[in-house]
């Protein structure tokens, strides 16, 4: 009696799985409409070449950059940059997220002051940065770590709030003492959404690296890009662009793959 | 199969009200059923004396009202109340996991203060750690212990076998079904062995074909490894089939209304609930039961 769903049906029905063919083809398609748009206003002149670049020309300017080794250079001084700030935001935030989450006592004092430094926009702290660090690669790491570390503070710590309090309470009717449940169970219960909170918080790291190379810097994509805005060269901008974009698509990635491995028990 | 689902939901003030049935009333005027213990075992595990929880301050909701009961060694007790009555937060109070407002639960003669590896539990959610394999959660007591690894395994192994999942060992909880999470919880708990195992409607969530394979598998672990359980239940069937002992709770605020023994000899089949005497014990229950029911309509 049941009458097989069309392929519409199941397309417009709420929360429905779509066979994987069916999600590679849009995802691709969404990638030709881009790049197709793209190419549409470029070489069909509706923007101007200086302000609009063409897929032609970026991947010239690519290739061109590829080849003198320029772009590994400036890619490799940001990707330093974003990388050191957030290992160091995270080797703190981590910890102290656990226990901030964890025990009221910390959370009291912490929670008002992180919530009103996390408001303030990083670009106003650039030029406190530059007085008191200087202008050295330590001042982008500054900027990088200001951007991350309250915003990764809070969310790790609702992380370890989240985690069941009966799974805290079966813990110690199985011997856990109150000093290790942090170590024992609340750690590993909220490694997951943790881990989880690492990807979503590398992303926003990376979008922090213009400004963090907007002063001061003599190397690095967001540098290369400001250099380029000043001589009209606006496919430079795309290429740095496009770097960024795929360096963070390759960090979410890297995080996706040690989330499964780390954590193969969690959704 | 008749499984009774109580709802008791509105409450009077405190402390207003003595709810006894007839029969029961007349050899406890106060009120209160102290109740004693199994007399055919020798030793008190766990002794809750005049235990009163209040939430809140002096005026809060009065959840538990002067709770008094001994549970023998190797006794198999139930607690059975409407839902509300405060049953769970007795088991709570017994476990450590929360402070009474009065009075003092002793388990082998020590003072509970707080949870430890002597009471374990048994929760109606699931509480396996995800992140470890069902081998090694029932490993997690006694590594807390700091047993040696070949120790450890000796009663992993042992325990997965008395639960039936030894090829399940190397499963995640996320990958076995609701019964078998129960199991695991049963034997993570055994493997402690803790002096009493509290267990706080173990299998409340669970599908009533489920219940019941559970409830032979449990009177089977019981049998054989000789344990003192607490067990907390809505269910009577459940309740009669598991249980040495009885004690119907009132609604809130918790008290012990009535102790009933049951002697319906053991092993029990799961077969023994069409049994007239079983059917006679259900309907003193149910009785004792509706009375709180009632009151609150």
């Amino acid at each position: 009696m049941a009458q097989r769903r069309t392929a519409w049906t199941r397309l417009t029905t709420p929360f429905a799985n779509i066979p994987a063919s069916t999600a590679t083809t849009l995802a691709l398609a969404m990638w030709v409409v881009v790049i197709g748009g793209w190419a549409l206003l470029s070489y069909g002149r509706v923007v101007p070449n200086m302000f609009l670049p063409t897929p032609g020309t970026v991947l010239e300017t690519t290739y061109r950059m590829s080849l003198d080794g320029s772009l590994l250079y400036h890619t490799l001084t940001s990707a330093k940059v974003v990388i050191l700030g957030f290992i160091v935001s995270s080797l703190i935030a981590v910890p102290l997220g656990l226990w901030m989450g964890t025990y009221r006592a910390v959370q009291a004092p912490l929670e008002p002051l992180v919530n009103f430094i996390r408001y303030l926009p990083v670009t106003s702290f650039v030029p406190l940065f530059i007085l008191w660090i200087g202008i050295g690669i330590e001042q982008r790491i500054a900027v990088i770590f200001f951007g991350t570390f309250f915003q990764q503070l809070v969310m790790i710590s609702d992380c370890a709030r989240g985690v069941s309090r009966d799974l805290v309470n079966a813990s110690y009717t199985l011997g856990t003492k109150r000093s290790e449940a942090v170590w024992h169970v609340i750690f590993p219960a909220a490694l997951p959404a943790i881990l989880d909170t690492l990807r979503v918080t590398m992303g926003w790291a990376w979008t922090y690296l213009v400004v963090a190379e907007l002063v001061a810097a003599s190397s690095g994509l967001g540098y290369i890009s400001l250099k380029a805005m000043r001589g009209f060269q606006v496919d430079v901008i795309f290429m740095a662009i496009a770097a960024i974009g795929l360096l963070g698509l390759i960090t979410d990635t890297a995080f996706r793959i040690l989330r499964a491995r780390v954590a193969p028990w969690a959704p | 199969m008749g499984t009774l689902i109580l709802n008791a939901s509105s409450q009077t003030a405190a402390g207003s009200r003595v709810v006894m049935t007839e029969t029961v009333k007349a050899n406890h005027p106060a009120g209160t059923v102290h109740a004693s213990g199994d007399p055919r075992s020798a030793g008190t595990t766990m002794a809750i004396e005049d235990v009163t929880l209040r939430y809140g301050d002096a005026n809060g909701v009065l959840a538990l009202d002067d709770v008094s009961l001994k549970v023998a060694k190797n006794e198999f007790c139930v607690i059975v109340g409407p839902s509300g009555c405060g049953k769970s937060s007795l088991l709570y109070l017994a476990a450590g996991l929360n402070d009474a407002t009065s009075g003092s639960i002793k388990v082998d003669g020590r003072e509970v203060i707080e949870p430890g590896a002597d009471r374990g539990m048994v929760f109606q959610s699931y509480t396996l750690f995800p992140w470890l394999t069902v081998r090694a959660n029932i490993e997690y007591g006694p590594k807390r212990k700091g047993l040696p690894a070949e120790q450890r395994k000796q009663i992993v192994d042992q325990y997965l076998n008395e639960v039936g999942l030894a090829s399940f060992a190397n499963h995640y909880p996320a990958q076995l079904s609701g019964g078998m999470k129960q199991r695991v919880a049963i034997a993570r708990a055994l493997a402690n062995d803790p002096a009493v195992l509290l267990m706080d409607e173990p299998f409340g969530a669970l599908d009533s074909q489920t219940r019941g394979t559970m409830q032979k598998l449990l009177l089977r672990v019981w049998e054989r490894q000789q344990k003192t359980v607490l067990f907390v239940t809505h269910d009577i069937d459940e309740a009669l089939v598991l249980g040495d002992r009885v004690l119907v709770m009132t609604a809130r605020p918790g008290k012990i209304k009535a102790e009933i023994k049951v002697d319906i000899p053991r092993p029990r089949s799961m077969d023994v609930i069409l049994e007239p005497d079983f059917i006679a014990l259900k309907r003193r229950i149910l009785g004792l039961l509706h009375d709180e029911i009632d009151e609150d309509h």
